[in-house]
Order: structure tokens, then sequence, then C-alpha cells
């Protein structure tokens, strides 16, 4: 995996096999989630939107990692798929921190009668969308890529040993300030029925995240060897 | 290379920083002049009603102690940067990190302990009882720290960039929460008379995990912005 | 001190004939354009290399990268035998780099600038008194950089290849505005370093006269 132009052409190939895969387990988590699943006895149908609120809340978390994880290689070994998986994981984890958010602020519309409440989850989320904003603002104003990536390793680094200081100060300001509350969102049992979509949903978002990663890592990486022999032969091909 | 020879080059960066600082006076006024003028500004913004500036006085202090030290941020590298130091100081035969200290420290005794020294005056605009105002000092003297530390990382990471000013509010505001919940919490529990030893720790450690780690993201950075 | 010895033997082998800067199959690029490729000389005790090029062509990035400041795509750059990414500061105690910018403070007295190049952890050099003789800047001591003409301010900056000892010397055209005055001071300090088994590279627009010094020169097209 390590030269551009064999990682482009894997990619290339198992793309097709992963994106089937991850239609038919969203398409089966759907169909189990809104579908099969029964009623929540005290939400009702509101319930299902953990479905996709769940899968995504922990999913903005996820890409974070993974974006520290590929920039600190890139930082160590200058390993250029790396630092562009890096960098083109931060729109996507800033997509699925919005959704999070979003499906979050309309799932507490009918249970707290406001679309907004400075919920210890709530919040810490809108926090990290902060930082993921940050990371795509530092990329876009600095012209040279490979400087930028280095940048946004840098930062994404900096944000992944600053998250769980946050996100326990949030907690800990929250219960601070609300009394302790039960959190909505914790599920302490949840019946099977209900389970097994919510992992498929899971699994899916991580195979969809798997995707848009690689294709736009592929983009990417177009883009910056422009110039290198590999790039004009696979013009040429088409 | 000895520890001697590094302690002189610290304390040799630290006492230039202050003596250029002390040079051109006027960057060291305007933080702490920011810093009165915003809080001034909350008052004119919610109206007098004293219950509420109480209520709200520790956030509000704590918000504007932010966003001074935010602003005097730049001044760190930005000059170092220009006159072309900032490449020799990273030559040097020192651990950049230990370098990168010295600066940081620099910056605060000029931009963070002046915003302490007028913390007594918005404290009686604002009504807060003597034993706040004593928390209030506390707090402002672990927490500023911190903020020019993790500060610094931002704007190690934005000093090549023609305008950074706008983007570094967005790097490292995130990052200052922690200071500003067990900042403002904790002088909020001492108005209402409860111990804050909790809170004063928390600030202390994290003051520590900052003074340990945030100088190697910042060297690594200005590494990145010189190259 | 013991880590200093190591590397000290490198420039003693380096007077016997062993190379002190080797540069292999070096690669740079901006913004996706290469400046150079394929890039590769050495440079021992004693040589002046003049890296020559239009604007543009990439003698900066490449001093930036003999610095350690800029990172090349690809190749190797060794000090005495070791890369020079993994001597760090080894390394940078042994070199000097004078760049386009002068890299002192206005705020500063030039002795004050002076101090603090002495102070960054290179071996000391001469006192202040020789080095403001030696830049003809004597009885400017006390006079704050920012006061100083443009001429001046580079002899300032020049007094940082004074200040410490050092081998290797990467001078980013050092005789930007310099008078006539100026650049005989810098042509005199640059030979008296080879002489004293030295190391140069340099880039400058200038024709140099040094008498008794080859020069070889490498062309960025």
């Amino acid at each position: 995996m390590g030269s551009p132009p064999h990682f482009y052409r894997f990619t290339g190939k198992i793309l097709p096999w992963l994106s089937l895969l991850c239609t038919l387990l969203i398409a089966a988590g759907l169909w189990g989630g809104l579908v099969e699943a029964p009623a929540d006895y005290q939400q009702g149908d509101s319930f299902r939107i953990i479905y996709v609120h769940v899968p995504s809340a922990w999913m903005s978390l996820f890409v974070y990692v993974v974006m520290a994880v590929c920039g600190a290689i890139g930082l160590i070994w200058h390993m250029k798929n790396a630092e562009i998986i890096a960098v083109s994981s931060a729109p996507i984890g800033a997509s699925f921190t919005f959704l999070a958010l979003v499906t979050g602020s309309l799932w507490g519309k009918p249970m707290w009668g406001s679309w907004w409440v400075w919920d210890a989850r709530l919040t810490s989320e809108l926090i990290l969308l902060f930082l993921y904003l940050g990371v795509i603002g530092l990329y876009a104003a600095i012209e040279d890529k490979r400087t930028a990536s280095r940048a946004v390793a840098i930062l994404a680094l900096v944000g992944l040993v600053n998250i769980p200081i946050i996100h326990y100060s949030v907690e800990w300001w929250n219960t601070l300030h609300q009394g302790p509350t039960v959190t909505k969102f914790d599920k302490p049992s949840i019946h099977v029925s209900m389970l097994i979509p919510l992992l498929l949903m899971a699994v899916g978002f991580k195979l969809f995240y798997l995707i848009s990663v690689l294709i736009r890592a592929r983009g990417e990486l177009i883009e910056r060897e422009s110039n290198s022999n590999w790039v004009s032969e696979l013009l040429e091909k088409r | 290379m000895t520890d001697r020879s590094l302690a002189r080059a610290f304390s040799l960066l630290l006492r230039r920083d202050l003596v250029i600082n002390f040079r051109q006076r006027s960057e060291c006024v305007n933080p702490v002049l920011f810093f009165v003028i915003v809080v001034t500004l909350f008052a004119l913004g919610t109206g007098a009603d004293r219950a509420l500036l109480l209520s709200m006085a520790p956030g509000v202090i704590w918000v504007a102690a932010l966003l001074a030290s935010m602003l005097s941020l730049e001044s760190i590298f930005r000059s170092d940067f220009e006159d072309g130091s900032l490449e020799q100081l990273l030559l040097s035969a020192h651990p950049v990190t230990v370098l990168v200290l010295a600066k940081v420290t620099a910056h605060w005794l000029v931009t963070g302990l002046p915003l302490l020294l007028v913390a007594p005056l918005l404290c009686i605009l604002l009504g807060l009882s003597d034993e706040g105002l004593k928390t209030l000092m506390l707090t402002l003297l672990i927490g500023t720290p911190i903020l020019s530390l993790v500060g610094a990382i931002g704007v190690a990471l934005t000093v090549g960039l023609r305008r950074g000013g706008v983007i570094i509010s967005l790097l490292v505001l995130p990052l200052y929460i922690p200071v500003l919940i067990f900042g403002t919490s904790a002088v909020q529990m001492s108005v209402a008379g409860f111990p804050v030893n909790g809170q004063l720790s928390m600030l202390a450690a994290l003051l520590a995990l900052a003074l340990a780690l945030a100088p190697l993201p910042t060297a690594a950075a200005l590494r990145m912005s010189l190259s | 001190m013991e880590r200093c010895g190591v590397l000290m033997s490198g420039p003693g082998q380096q007077r016997s004939g062993e190379p002190g800067l080797v540069v292999s199959d070096l690669h740079c690029s901006r913004d996706g354009r290469d400046l150079f490729k394929g890039l590769s000389f050495l440079l021992r005790a004693g040589e002046l290399l003049v890296v020559e090029g239009r604007n543009g062509s990439g003698k900066t990035s490449l001093l930036r990268i003999l610095c350690g400041i800029r990172m090349q795509e690809s190749g190797s750059i060794n000090w005495g035998g070791s890369p020079i990414g993994e001597l760090g500061p080894l390394y940078h105690q042994e070199m000097t780099y004078i760049g386009h910018h002068d890299g002192i403070k206005g705020d500063l007295t030039v002795a004050e600038n002076i101090q603090l190049a002495k102070a960054l952890g290179k071996p000391s050099g001469d006192d202040l008194q020789t080095i403001l003789k030696r830049l003809q800047l004597s009885g400017y001591n006390e006079v704050l950089a920012k006061a100083l003409s443009a001429g001046q301010k580079r002899r300032l900056a020049l007094s940082r290849l004074l200040a410490t000892v050092s081998w290797l010397w990467i001078l980013d055209e050092p005789f930007t505005s310099l008078d006539g005055r100026g650049i005989e001071i810098c042509e005199h300090l640059i030979s008296s370093h080879l002489t004293h088994g030295g190391m140069v590279v340099m880039t400058s627009h200038h024709a140099m006269e040094l008498p008794g010094v080859e020069i070889t020169r490498l062309r960025l097209s």
C-alpha cells in the first residue's frame, strides 16, 4: 500500500465490492430498525432515529481517531497515503458529527420539547464539530498541501489528547449545572430485536466511511501527483 | 550543550523577550484594556441588575480573559517569524521545546500576569465578593499559563499564513473550554461558600499536562511553518 | 559532552580527506512542481560551493534543505557520515545559516543581538569587541539594531559567523545590501574560514574575488 499508484489501483478494484456490501448492510439495518423492530413502549416510533443518530455519533469520534492516527503515521514515517487519508477524513468526520447533532436535536424535540438542550453528549458533539472545522479550516488556509497535511496531523493529535479532557469537563459541568438528570440517550438495556439492526447500521456506517474516504483520497492523490508519470499514463489509457 | 548552557539560553531568551516588550510597551497594555472593556460591555449589554451581574460575573470575566489571551497570542512568534529570528532559534543546538517554553513564559509574564492585576477592579465593577476575588485570582494564576501554552500551538500552526488571526480563534478556543469550565465553576462555588479544591486541583493538573506536552506540538508546528 | 566528542571527530576526518557534507539524489518540489531532482554533490574541508540559477530555481530551497529547516521529497544529506535529520541539534551545533532575513531584533542593541547569538548552544567564537572590530561596527554596541542602515544590519547578521565556531557556513545571498567595503569584509571572512578548514555553501549574484580559493559551482536549472 506504500506507493501511490499501487494504492490507486488497489482501491479502484475493491471500491465496487465495498459499495455493494455497504448498501446491503444499511438496507438490512434500516429494514430491521424501521420495520421489524417494535415501537418503544415509552417513546413510540420516535426512538427509531437512534438507527441514524447512534452510529453517526460513534463514527464522529472514530473518524477523529483514525484521522489523528493516520496523521501521526504520515508525520513520523512521511507516508503520503496516510497523510492523504488523514486530510480526507476531516470533512467526512465533520459530516457525521453534524448528522449526529441534527438527529440528536430532532430526537430531543419530542422528548425535551425543545430543539436544543445543553446535554453533556450533545455539547461534546458540538465541540467536536468545532474541532473538525478547525482542522478543515487550517487545511484550506495553507497553500502547500504537503505542509498543510503536516499541520493537520499536528492539530489532530493535539485534539486527540484534548477530546477526553473536554469530554470529561463538559460532563462534569453538565452534572453541576443541571443536577443528575438521567440522560435520555442511555439505553441500559435494549431488546435484541432493536440491537441487531443498530449493529448492522454501525458496520454499514463504517463501510460508508471507508468508501467515502477512499474516494476522496483517490481524488486528492491524483491532484497532488498530477505531474508524475503514473497519473499521465492513467490519463492516456482513458 | 550542558544543562547550564541550556538554562542560560532559557533565561537569556526570556530576558530578551521581556526587554523587547518593555521597549514597545503598548503591546502589553492592549490585552488588559481589552479585558476591562469586554467586561464593561457585558454589563452595558445586560443591564445593571446587580443580582444578574453577580451570577454572570465568573463566566463573563473568564470569557473576557480567554478572548484577551487569544488576541495577544500572535505576538509570541509573529515578529520572530517575520524578521528571521525564528529560523535561527530552530537551528540552535538546544532543544526547541525549551526555547519555546522560554518564549511562552515571557508571553505569559507580559500578557497573562497583567490580567491578574486588574482582576480586583473587575470584581468591584461586577460586585463579586472578597472570597470570589481570591478564588478568581487563583484560577487566573493557574489558568492563564495554560491558555498561553495551548495558544502557542495555534500560533505556531498559523504563523506562516498571511492572515492567521481569524483561523487561530477556531483552532484555539475549543481547546480552552476545560479551563473555562473549571475556572468559572471554582469562582461560582466559592461565592456560594463551597470548597473549591477539586476545581483548583483539576486546573493545576491541566497546567502540569500543558507544561509537559504543549511545547512538543508547538516545536513541530514551528518546523512545519518554516518549511 | 561525550556526544560532542564523537562529532568533533567529524571535521577532523574531513581534514584527512573524508567527505564532510554528502548530498545524494536530492529531490525537492514546490506546489507539485519539481525544483530539482537527482542532485548530488559533496563538500570537503576548505571547499566553497556556490549555488547558481535564476530566480525561482530553488537555490534558497536547497540551502534550507541543507540546514534541515525544509524537508526534501527524497534523497539524503549526510554530515560526517550520519543523516542530518538524525543528528538534529548535534548538526546545528556545527553549522551556521544566514538567510534572506537578517534574524536580528530591531528592539535590541547590537551588543544584545550578538550576545543572543552566542547563547544558542554553539561553541563560542570571538568576543564582542573583536567581532565589532572585524565587522567595522565598533562604537555601535549600545545602538538599537533598528537604527542601523540596511548594510549595517546585514553586517550584524554576519556577526553570527564570528560569535560561534562552526564548520559549515550556509549563506543565502550574504552580500545583499552590503556596500563595497562590506563586501570586502564578507569576502575576507569567507576566505579565512576556508583556509582554516571550514566549508561554505552559498548563493550569490555578486561575482566574488577570492584569491587562492577554488570555487565549485552548482547550477540549478
